[in-house]
């Protein structure tokens, strides 16, 4: 009993050492997300390319959506621009872009250089629908399911790994969601 | 002297506090009383900055701060009330931006752990104290005389 008892303090150590431990392999950058679960937020604004068109959710084609949020002063968002290029060729879902706090003449001018993989990038100079989605930088991304539900939010450069990994996979769910009719 | 020495003082102590004044980011609002001005300071020392983990909105420089910052300012001046600010930011950011979290099944350890560690270590210290009154005397009468007079000397 006593010998019990000595040894609590070494268990104890023990315990702590290998919460420690674990603490220092979890990446305090990875927030989850306040949306995940919720429906995508309402907006009317304009489109980037078209000043005098207002554009809402209503917009959005049928099924799964992918949201990415992009701006010219964002270097990581040159980086990924060439996948999402590859991205737009899928046809599981439709690719849409929030031009996040930007200059409208200078993302033409971008989207016109590097191509321009989405359907329609909305133009939010001022941030108000980036702060609804809770984004805090560029570039991001939601996947959105075909009940407008936000499944989804990853902050980040988009990349094939990533994408493999916690994007396929999800959109395979939805799909099947998709297909059982729920 | 001695007013040279209190002149000198009262000018450091203003460097300083005017240096103080200067660290934080700089906006210019513009609040119609004392006490909504102190609630914007609450507030934005309260939130934390979404972006730059371990700053406050107040402290915090980056772009999302300074629209966090004026979204506060805008819901203040809108007359919101602070339970709404805070609800407001927590449906967006999660309940990640609150410098002190709110008291639910998930932070019940947070904030009662400590006060069971206090009483665990209360309760040990208190046996241990109580088990030392317990023993028993070790010396005879024999041994305490001879105590005695070793002492004497």
């Amino acid at each position: 009993m006593k010998i019990l008892i000595r040894l609590i303090p070494l268990v104890l150590f023990l315990l702590l050492g290998v919460l420690l431990y674990r603490g220092l392999f979890l990446n305090p950058q990875a927030m989850p997300s306040a949306l995940v679960g919720k429906t995508f937020p309402e907006f009317s604004l304009t489109r980037l390319t078209e000043p005098q068109q207002t554009l809402s959710k209503a917009d959005f084609k049928p099924g799964i959506k992918l949201v990415n949020v992009w701006a010219t002063w964002c270097p990581s968002c040159k980086v990924e621009h060439p996948f999402l290029v590859k991205l737009s060729k899928d046809e599981r879902f439709s690719l849409y872009g929030i031009n996040y706090k930007d200059e409208r003449v200078e993302a033409k001018k971008w989207l016109k250089y590097y191509q321009d993989p989405y359907q329609f990038s909305i133009f939010d100079d001022i941030g108000r629908l980036g702060l609804n989605l809770g984004v805090f930088g560029a570039p991001e991304t939601f996947v959105v399911d075909h009940k407008d539900v936000i499944r989804k939010r990853f902050a980040g450069v988009l990349e094939p790994r990533v994408w493999q990994r916690e994007f396929l996979p999800l959109i395979n769910t939805i799909e099947t969601e998709m297909a059982e009719g729920k | 002297m001695s007013k040279l020495i209190s002149f000198i003082s009262t000018m450091t102590i203003s460097c300083l506090l005017a240096f103080s004044v200067l660290a934080g980011p700089i906006d210019t609002y513009t609040f119609p009383d004392e006490v909504t001005k102190k609630r914007f300071a609450e507030l934005t020392y309260e939130l934390r900055c979404p972006k730059c983990q371990n700053q406050n909105l107040a402290d915090s420089n980056s772009p999302i701060s300074q629209d966090l910052r004026k979204e506060v300012y805008d819901m203040l001046m809108d007359g919101r009330s602070d339970g709404e600010i805070m609800t407001f930011m927590v449906e967006r950011y999660g309940e990640f931006v609150l410098y002190r979290p709110r008291v639910s099944s998930l932070t019940y350890a947070l904030w009662f752990g400590p006060i069971v560690f206090v009483l665990i270590g209360g309760f040990v210290v208190f046996m241990f104290v109580r088990r030392k009154d317990d023993k028993p005397e070790h010396l005879s009468e024999e041994q305490k005389q001879q105590l005695k007079s070793i002492l004497k000397d």
